[in-house]
């Protein structure tokens, strides 16, 4: 009687927490978005009930649990590669767009001071420039003083999308980083210290005297970080504010790529912020749960219509409507559920 | 008469029922103790046959290599079997006198009213999840050394001739000496406790004939206790050093991440463990990558059973003895 009694109160209470688990839908990725998904998440769960459960372990990550189908969409800064989207059956689109922005920890420098170029940043990570008074830093920095600090160079020691968009951006603007090292979420870096995740950057350059790292933008305005100005393709010194990566963002050849997958790194323009990416979202095409999957889909429109002045706000920048009308043509078109109807 | 003895267990039925029993007892720990062998194998195996695409492809230079690239999917196992094993004996050499003191201080030197919360303060010190001596690490330890330590040292002693080289870098505050430091205070509460049990094990007929004979405490604890003691005070610096080798959570913090090998003692690094826990997230399945992690985990087995057959060899009989 007592086991009868106590296996039925552990139906009911199973029963009870199967009715709360409302529409969830898990992801995971790159932490450069995570911020923005995060306040996406809160809002949608308010106005339509999607409750989002996003674990920020990097884009590498993100793209294999995306592969063994283990979540419901993998989230990731550098574009999968065509031939993996092909096998894996999924589809990537993007949600929005961010910068990456070089952080400092010099003594006595505020925000916006320090003038870097692309080849300097480059020079410093491969580790031929080590101190802050190098002559080639102070040529730029003429009225500056420059410590003679030992530059703390901080990279990214995961599997990471944001290294993919900096690694890209070195690799553009100088030969030798490219000979040498390469652009990819995960690379052998010749000089610095890694650290796990955006925040760890930030952690780690801002306790470290002579620190220097590259963080998603967001990460830098809330944690109050010493940003630099950086030089652009045109040849001049832009501080990374919501002008420069509109600048940027505008230039973005969207019609011609294949899966979304534009470059918007040292484009040309006077204002433009040199390094500014998409992040992607990747969706099964034959999803196993196709309910969930139309959940994630509801939710990423809802973002679309309902999310720009979360990601403005965070220093994101919005996707163009045009692209957003693509992009929802496309699940229409391109994700089916078991029975073959689409779900969007 | 016969009613009372057929409603009655009898000793034969009883002698039955606990023949069965015995038996079935029997099997069960056969079975326990054949488990643990066959776990271990099996764990072996597995490990050795996913890393085995990687001893393939590099062939004994794995072991030499110091390369990590997953760009040109150059791997190597150096830099990690490295940075385990110098911050695991650093930690061992800041961990084994601090313990030791410990240890002497709670058996001969301390009044009764602290030997109790000292030694339940160290207890729980054990009971501490690694993660949580992680976190600490990051956010108290790391930047303190950032901060003070490294740059005092490096400023001091950084242009001294040989040692210099030691005190070199930038103050990132991570590195292997933070590391060790982490490491240090997670084992000393083993190996405290372990020397502390096993001193007070010592028969004290021993110790009162030696205060007998003039002995000062010192001589005591050298002459008698720990000799007394050495096979088990060895297999509980063992422990800590197996507890050290196998360190992840904590060490991922505070190590720095980086896949190079420096003679700076604030130079990052990365260890096997923190290694696998970083890079295997993003590994993708049957890739060179993957198969490196396993090698690596194979290779961290490996040095556990080194050690292990140095603490054997250091705790035989002497025949001198």
């Amino acid at each position: 009687m007592k086991l009868v009694t106590t296996g039925l109160a552990l139906v009911l209470a199973g029963a009870s927490f199967a009715a709360h688990a409302q529409q969830a839908i898990t992801g995971a990725g790159a932490t450069f978005p995570a911020p923005v998904y995060t306040k996406w998440g809160e809002a949608a769960k308010a106005a339509i009930g999607v409750q989002l459960n996003y674990q920020a372990i990097g884009s590498g990550g993100g793209q294999n649990q995306i592969i063994n189908r283990t979540v419901d969409f993998g989230a990731s800064d550098a574009p999968m590669d065509p031939a993996k989207l092909r096998t894996g059956n999924l589809l990537q689109f993007p949600t929005v767009m961010g910068a990456v922005v070089p952080i400092v920890n010099i003594p006595g420098l505020a925000a916006g001071e320090l003038k870097l170029t692309g080849e300097l940043l480059a020079d410093i990570y491969l580790g031929s420039v080590t101190k802050w008074n190098d002559p080639k830093i102070a040529v730029l920095n003429a009225g500056v003083t420059l410590p003679a600090l030992a530059i703390a160079p901080v990279y990214r020691a995961d599997g990471s999308g944001t290294s993919f968009v900096y690694t890209s951006y070195l690799s553009t603007v100088s030969p030798e980083w490219k000979d040498k090292v390469g652009a990819a979420t995960s690379v052998a870096w010749p000089a610095g210290a890694g650290a796990k995740g955006n925040d760890g950057v930030a952690a780690t350059v801002h306790n470290t005297r002579g620190g220097l790292g590259y963080v998603e933008n967001s990460y830098a305005t809330r944690n109050h970080l010493v940003t630099t100005q950086l030089k652009n393709k045109s040849g001049r010194f832009v501080t990374p504010s919501k002008e420069s990566f509109a600048a940027a963002a505008e230039a973005a050849d969207w019609p011609h790529v294949q899966n979304f997958a534009v470059s918007l790194i040292d484009l040309p323009g006077e204002k433009a912020w040199p390094i500014v990416s998409p992040t992607f979202i990747e969706l099964p095409k034959d999803p196993k749960d196709p309910a969930r999957t139309a959940e994630v889909i509801k939710f990423f429109d809802w973002a679309f219509r309902n999310g720009n002045a979360i990601a403005e706000e965070l220093e994101y920048i919005p996707l163009p409507n045009a692209v957003q009308n693509t992009v929802r043509s496309i699940w229409h078109s391109e994700i089916k559920g078991s029975d073959g109807k689409a779900l969007y | 008469m016969s009613d009372v003895v057929t409603t009655r267990p009898g000793i034969r039925a009883r002698g039955r029922t606990s023949a069965v029993g015995d038996a079935i007892f029997a099997a069960l720990t056969r079975t326990a103790g054949v488990f643990v062998l066959v776990l271990l194998g099996a764990i072996i195996v597995v490990l050795f046959i996913g890393g085995w695409p990687a001893f393939r492809a590099f062939g004994p230079a794995f072991l030499v290599s110091a390369a990590w690239n997953p760009v040109t999917h150059r791997f190597g196992a150096v830099v990690a079997v490295y940075g385990t094993i110098v911050t695991s004996v650093l930690a061992l050499i800041l961990a084994v006198p601090l313990s030791f003191g410990i240890a002497f201080y709670l058996t001969e030197l301390a009044p009764d009213w602290v030997r109790r919360p000292v030694g339940t303060a160290i207890e729980l010190l054990a009971a501490i999840p690694s993660i949580i001596y992680g976190m600490w690490g990051f956010f108290v330890i790391v930047p303190f050394m950032a901060q003070y330590i490294q740059p005092w040292l490096i400023d001091t002693l950084g242009d001294v001739p040989v040692i210099g080289a030691l005190f070199q870098g930038p103050p990132f505050g991570t590195g292997i000496l933070t590391a060790a430091l982490i490491l240090a205070i997670m084992i000393i509460p083993f190996i405290a406790a372990t020397m502390r049990d096993v001193f007070l094990t010592v028969p004290a007929v021993y110790k009162e004939s030696a205060y007998g004979v003039g002995c000062t405490t010192w001589e005591v604890m050298r002459s008698i206790v720990v000799p007394y003691t050495r096979v088990s005070v060895v297999g509980g610096i063992m422990l800590g050093l197996g507890r050290a080798l196998g360190e992840t959570m904590a060490v991922t913090f505070v190590i720095g991440n980086t896949n190079r090998i420096t003679t700076s003692l604030f130079g990052p690094g990365n260890t096997i463990a923190s290694l696998v826990a970083l890079e295997f997230p993003e590994s993708e399945a049957g890739s060179l990558k993957l198969a490196s992690l396993l090698a690596l985990g194979f290779l961290l087995f490996v040095i556990s059973f080194i050690v292990l057959a140095i603490s054997r060899l250091m705790l035989r009989p002497r025949v001198s003895a």
